[in-house]
């Protein structure tokens, strides 16, 4: 008896999903609930977990492959379940055949980059990565019939495939987008798949696979940088006071609340309180117009040891600082233990980055895409400045912001910077929370 | 629409432009009362009489010379070479009066002359009789060279170069005289000088061609088919002027292009297609052009087994064309 494994459904308007890795292979034995592979979305990278324990038996669509939601993708066996016919699969087994195929390709690669005129020209005319398209002619080179092929298949489903992330609050405007979008994602081998590395490697040197969080990451980031044209500033924030309220509260808070208090809490009611202040702060470049957003969703940047992931506070408008503490707390641990879901991550409108957790004092940070802007907290160090014509020891703290230049002028984006380090600093430990 | 060979072609051709301009006369070894040694001129002399269907002496520099004086006279000359094999005596009245008769004296004269040749091999005429001589002439400005490969193109262009005001070498390929058969309308038509014609669609490889290998050409392209190569096939019927249109077009078609022609490789017309893609269709190719030609030997063997060695055949070309296929 085998199970099928279907491809789940990661969210709403979700359709298909990329199987971007498989982390068991066929004979592996899998416990419930165990994830046997990553699946990509638009939206979300997320691991597959087994629904019943057993043998993984069959894989049905391999990496890199995208498939419609439902679609079946792999078959779990049940334990001890080897009879003849098994033994059958498991030698000539996907892996195994993989092998055997790998030894004869490459001897037929020999000619897969060696591009003629007319494949590079098409491929630069249509932007396509000759490295995700599999040679037909001889030595497995691209042929000009397997690019054209590559572009009608391209043209022939463009939204399917070339819906970018974009989050649920502005769908309404994918259509004033779509064209742009076309150019920019014209195949899905190139958006799809991991780009082999042309760099040579020395001797010693250490290749580490990309993930496919690595490399939403990395896309991501490329878009942002891309797309975006970052402006950034800073300011400078006396925090003493805010620092001895902490100090006060921080214990008491633990045991009350059973969530600690950290400075987050505060710097997002800053943000939020400021953001209501210019709302131009929380919007969205949508090309033909700029979309000011009504609700307030931060989010937050939580790092692990290899990944970065943005979970979101949403309506943080609504919420007091306690509520805040709780939030952050809670989408932390989430994130550090991988069980974000996909409405942990979806709809933020204005990034919070608090840097200063590993003591940066500056940073130029990139924008989370396509929000206008994202604000960095640096480390609060004791400083000696002038007050009131005296040196004294102060708290202080650097405010890093970039900005959309699009979106956002310089005079804005100080104004709304010049509230956030006004309310950071007008805390003082008598202060009720 | 009768069909007719490609001899009958040129008979009709030129019986219906000597019915239709008396300046158009023949001129040549056995034209007149042999009617040709393969019969081109069959029927001329007896409705045209000898004063209009010339037989000469055995002297080509002669019939050309004589051709070149009674064009520039006036009268349109259509001289024939027994065999292309025999051209050479007559090589330094062509390249040096008629190909620049117009340019020397500053277009106050011209020379509407035709001369035609047949030449090719396969008919086991060994070393004086198979010869194909195109690359002789096909570098020297001022002549026009026209190559036909069906009946239909034969009448149409030889009725245009007989026209013609400038001199045009008419090479017939004697292996298709009886061979190719086709529908020729009894009408008046020309089909224009310096056009080549697209003779199959295709997606996989481009074969450009002319004279008796465009046929076999064609017979590869079929048997192909069922290997699912798609072969298209382009016929240049003139070399002078080249349609580098045509050839540009037909390049864009697949990105890999196979020139073919009995000729020797070596110096022989492809090398000038080939240029042209080159210079003008690089970022269309998709693989090296090849050429496919007879070998570089001085003459065809008289040896039936060498024979057959030297010509190309449909085999040979399927093989190139799936090479290039699979490439």
């Amino acid at each position: 008896m085998a199970t099928d494994i279907l491809m789940p459904q990661l969210g709403e308007s979700v359709t298909e999903g990329t199987i971007s890795r498989w982390l068991k292979q066929p004979g592996d034995t899998i416990s419930k609930y165990e994830p046997i592979c990553e699946v990509e979305t638009d939206k979300v990278v997320a691991e597959v977990p087994a629904v019943v324990e057993g043998v993984l038996k069959e894989i049905v669509v391999s990496e890199g492959e995208t498939v419609e939601v439902g679609t079946l993708i792999a078959r779990i066996g049940e334990v001890g379940q080897v009879n003849s016919e098994q033994e059958v699969q498991m030698i000539s087994s996907p892996s195994e055949t993989k092998k055997k195929e790998d030894a004869v390709q490459e001897k037929e690669d020999s000619m897969k980059h060696r591009y003629s005129p007319a494949v590079l020209r098409l491929a630069q005319e249509h932007q396509i990565d000759l490295a995700q398209i599999k040679g037909s002619g001889a030595g497995g080179r691209i042929t000009r019939k397997d690019v054209m092929r590559v572009i009608e298949q391209g043209n022939s489903q463009p939204e399917a495939v070339s819906t970018p992330d974009v989050e649920s609050p502005i769908t309404l405007h994918k259509e004033s987008k779509a064209p742009e979008r076309k150019e920019e994602n014209p195949s899905i081998a190139q958006r799809k798949g991991t780009k082999p590395s042309t760099l040579a490697l020395e001797n010693g040197d250490i290749e580490v696979p990309v993930t496919a969080v690595r490399r939403t990451i990395a896309n991501r980031m490329v878009m942002s940088v891309h797309e975006a044209p970052h402006a950034w500033l800073m300011m400078e924030a006396d925090v003493t006071g805010l620092v001895s309220l902490r100090n006060r509260l921080k214990g008491e808070f633990l045991q009350r609340e059973g969530v600690p208090l950290s400075f987050v809490p505060f710097f997002i009611k800053a943000v939020v309180d400021s953001l209501k202040e210019y709302p131009q702060l929380n919007s969205v470049w949508a090309n033909d117009k700029i979309i000011l957003k009504k609700r307030i969703n931060i989010s937050i940047a939580v790092s692990t040891e290899e990944s970065l992931f943005v979970p979101v506070i949403h309506d943080a408008d609504e919420k007091s600082i306690l509520g805040l503490a709780k939030d952050v707390h809670r989408l932390a641990q989430k994130a550090r233990s991988g069980k974000l879901e996909l409405s942990d991550m979806q709809g933020g409108t204005f990034t919070v980055n608090n840097t200063g957790s590993f003591g940066s004092i500056a940073s130029g940070p990139i924008i989370n895409h396509p929000q206008a802007a994202i604000l960095s907290f640096e480390s609060i160090a004791k400083r000696p400045m002038v007050q009131n014509d005296a040196i004294a020891i102060r708290d202080m703290m650097n405010l890093c912001m970039s900005i959309d230049h699009r979106i956002l002028d310089g005079y804005l984006a100080g104004k709304f910077l010049s509230r956030v380090k006004e309310r950071l600093e007008s805390y003082h430990p008598d202060v009720q929370i | 629409m009768p069909v007719m060979s490609y001899i009958d072609a040129v008979t009709l051709a030129l019986k219906e432009e000597m019915e239709r301009d008396s300046k158009v006369f023949v001129l040549g070894e056995d034209v007149g009362v042999r009617g040709g040694v393969f019969r081109a001129t069959v029927g001329l002399y007896e409705q045209f009489g000898e004063d209009r269907v010339l037989d000469t002496p055995l002297t080509e520099s002669a019939i050309v010379g004589v051709a070149i004086g009674a064009a520039a006279y006036g009268l349109r000359p259509v001289a024939e070479m027994q065999f292309a094999d025999f051209i050479m005596p007559a090589v330094n009245q062509i390249i040096s009066e008629a190909s620049k008769l117009r340019y020397r004296s500053n277009g106050n004269w011209e020379c509407p002359l035709v001369i035609r040749a047949p030449y090719g091999g396969g008919v086991h005429g060994a070393l004086y009789h198979s010869q194909s001589v195109e690359k002789i002439f096909t570098g020297v400005p001022g002549l026009k060279i026209v190559m036909p490969a069906s009946p239909y193109d034969v009448k149409g262009l030889l009725k245009a170069a007989i026209r013609d005001n400038d001199p045009v070498l008419f090479f017939e390929h004697k292996r298709c005289y009886r061979a190719i058969k086709e529908e020729v309308p009894l009408e008046d038509y020309t089909v224009p000088i310096g056009k080549a014609a697209v003779k199959r669609e295709g997606t996989d490889v481009t074969v450009i061609s002319y004279g008796l290998t465009l046929h076999y050409s064609l017979e590869a392209a079929k048997s192909l088919e069922q290997e699912g190569i798609d072969v298209h096939v382009l016929d240049l019927r003139t070399l002078v002027p080249l349609d580098k249109e045509a050839i540009l077009e037909a390049t864009a078609k697949t990105g890999k292009v196979l020139i073919i022609h009995e000729d020797n490789k070596t110096g022989g017309f492809a090398g000038e297609v080939a240029s042209v893609i080159a210079e003008e269709a690089f970022f269309e190719l998709d693989a090296p052009i090849r050429r496919l030609c007879g070998p570089d030997v001085p003459a065809m063997p008289y040896s039936p087994i060498l024979e057959k060695e030297f010509m190309l055949t449909p085999e040979k070309i399927a093989t190139a064309i799936r090479e290039l296929a699979e490439f």
